[in-house]
């Protein structure tokens, strides 16, 4: 049978969802499946991990220079507890994408980037060219499969499971070539783009920082979480982290409401798994009218105020 | 030092892809090539950092067939020194592009190795990563700021949460994001400049790489499409169509 080590992606507090979802891709495989939990004071995150349905065990591995994520230090412990693992497995996030392929060069196998569906233990669907295509990607036999789950796919695994604990201290010190400094995050009190149900998205049209304002008053609002694009983000309208898109977050709300936003493929492989996407744009022929289910052809200035009027 | 910066040749941003009928590949008959975007920001912040003299010599490096000499040419017009194609006919796993690199690492001994932190083709994003791990060096990626302090280098990097700040020692490897710069636009007089820098082309045999990797890919299909929506005429339609919908 498969066994499947799954890398918990976590702040240190609480465990990301998108550690849930790597659960749900691994079941996907019928395995038996473990968590590794790297960090510093992480007994509740390892708690949070033990509780995932169809987990057996965490690996929690505690020690202080491993409270950041730094790949080179967390690659290290996870290839010093696989042994024992056909699968190994972290979210396609940022901690993900920086940490799995050095994991994957020192096992001497390539990943498999951002699975989208499980065809068997060793064959997967994953997308290329901005999602324009999907292909089957086979694993050959007897090699590990290290891979990123694509978080968008999948749905977070439940929480009613109680896997056994086993903690382990460091293999290695310290990988002294890299320091943390510091991270700076913005956004606030919002809900976070990756995992809220509802998200408002701004783009070039919101023509300022000051403007984009609007765009948080709706948010607000409907209790959502808020996107950009691109052009929006390299404007200086909004901070990074808020980019929808190939090279931003790929996202899966149940509503996505884009203002003013053009609909380039970069952007839409954002948005494709999204539940409903709503589209206003004040161009009829804008190609974001292709995908939406709901779209409205207006200018977004006059839309937005009618519908924070009509939200009471 | 010298900063090697890889390059990949990629269909280019602006084309649609199609998938071919018999789900072979991608159709890429007549289609556009370019420089992968990310691989001319990477370049850009090489010419940067040679340009305010933190480095001496910038390489811009290839793997491919004849035909990415091209946008190599393309690199040595923006400025880089000299060109390096890894000559291979076989498009190359990230496992195997980052053995040759590291064959190219340690011919060239630079200081630093800058590289988009993906392609736009494939969307791997590895390449960067397993290259620090082969070469046991420090990564940064995603970055969207990069200070030079003499052997060391503070890196910004483009996370979920924010920006993560990291202090790398040099030599080390760093993956590019969109926002670290503007890449410069070449002009004329530097593509007939360009055509008599230096261009090495490099066998992959000779390296001691070989193409095989673990994985393959055996069907591209197109995606799933979504259906075709609705239209509504005003906020209040389109309130009442989300409230009727029950998704507000
Ligand atoms: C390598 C690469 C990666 C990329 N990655 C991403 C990515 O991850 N995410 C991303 O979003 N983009 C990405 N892009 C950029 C992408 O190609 C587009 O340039 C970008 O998405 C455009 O943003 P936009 O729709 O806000 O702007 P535009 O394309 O300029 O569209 C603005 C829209 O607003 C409409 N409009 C103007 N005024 C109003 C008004 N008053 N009311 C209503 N509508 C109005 C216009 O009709 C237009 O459709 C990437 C590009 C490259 C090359």
């Amino acid at each position: 049978m498969s066994r499947v080590l799954i890398i918990a992606e976590h702040d240190g507090s609480s465990l990301n969802m998108s550690t849930a979802k790597c659960v749900s891709c691994a079941q996907a495989i019928g395995a038996e499946i473990d968590i590794a939990v790297f960090g510093n004071g992480i007994d509740a995150v390892a708690a949070e991990a033990a509780a995932l349905d169809s987990v057996s065990k965490v690996i929690a591995v505690n020690a202080p220079h491993l409270e950041a994520p730094i790949a080179a230090n967390w690659a290290t412990e996870a290839v010093a507890i696989s042994a024992d693992y056909s699968h190994i497995f972290g979210p396609s996030t940022t901690l993900g994408k920086d940490l799995m392929p050095r994991i994957a060069a020192l096992c001497g196998v390539n990943q498999v980037s951002d699975i989208m569906e499980v065809n068997s233990a060793t064959s997967f669907k994953r997308p290329i060219y901005a999602g324009n295509a999907i292909v089957d990607v086979d694993a050959a036999a007897g090699a590990r499969v290290v891979a990123t789950v694509r978080t968008a796919s999948w749905k977070a695994a439940a929480g009613s499971g109680s896997a056994e604990l086993e903690q382990r201290s460091a293999a290695a010190t310290q990988a002294s070539h890299t320091r943390f400094v510091g991270m700076e995050v913005e956004g606030g009190e919002r809900p976070d783009l990756q995992s809220a149900p509802r998200v408002v998205s701004g783009g070039r049209a919101l023509g300022s920082e000051e403007q984009f304002e609007l765009i948080y008053r709706l948010a607000d609002k409907l209790g959502a979480g808020v996107g950009a694009s691109r052009a929006a983000v390299d404007a200086g309208y909004c901070p990074n982290d808020m980019q929808v898109g190939q090279t931003g977050k790929i996202i899966s709300p149940d509503l996505y409401l884009a203002f003013g936003i053009s609909g380039a493929i970069q952007h839409v492989t954002g948005i494709k798994d999204a539940g409903t996407i709503v589209a206003v744009n004040k161009d009829s022929e804008a190609p974001i009218f292709e995908i939406s289910d709901i779209g409205l052809v207006g200018d977004l200035f006059t839309v937005i105020p009618e519908m924070e009027g009509l939200l009471g | 030092m010298k900063i090697l910066v890889g390059i990949k040749r990629v269909v280019d941003y602006n084309v649609r892809v199609r998938v071919l009928p018999d789900g072979s590949g991608v159709d890429t008959d007549g289609v556009k090539m370019s420089v992968n975007p990310f691989d001319e920001i990477a370049l850009e912040e090489a010419l940067r950092i040679r340009e305010a003299g933190n480095a001496d010599e910038v390489i811009v490096v290839s793997a491919g067939g004849d035909e990415c000499q091209q946008q190599l040419r393309t690199g040595l017009a923006m400025g880089a020194d000299r060109a390096i194609q890894i000559q291979t006919g076989e498009s190359l796993q990230p496992l195997s592009l980052a053995r040759a690199f590291m064959k190219v690492i340690e011919r060239e001994e630079p200081g630093l190795v800058i590289l988009g932190k993906q392609a736009i083709d494939d969307d791997n994003s590895q390449t960067g990563q397993m290259l620090a791990a082969l070469w046991d060096r420090p990564q940064a990626t995603f970055a969207s700021r990069v200070v030079l302090n003499g052997s060391s280098a503070a890196v910004t990097r483009e996370v979920d949460a924010g920006l993560e700040t990291i202090e790398i020692d040099l030599p080390a490897v760093i993956t590019v994001d969109l926002r670290l710069n503007e890449p410069r636009f070449v002009k004329l007089p530097d593509i007939m400049k360009a055509k008599r820098k230096p261009l090495d082309v490099i066998p992959l045999d000779e390296l001691g790489v070989t193409v095989e990797g673990n994985l393959s890919v055996t069907r591209h299909a197109p995606p799933a499409q979504r259906e075709k929506g609705i239209m509504v005429e005003d906020a209040a339609q389109l309130v009442q169509e989300l409230k009727n919908r029950g998704l507000i």
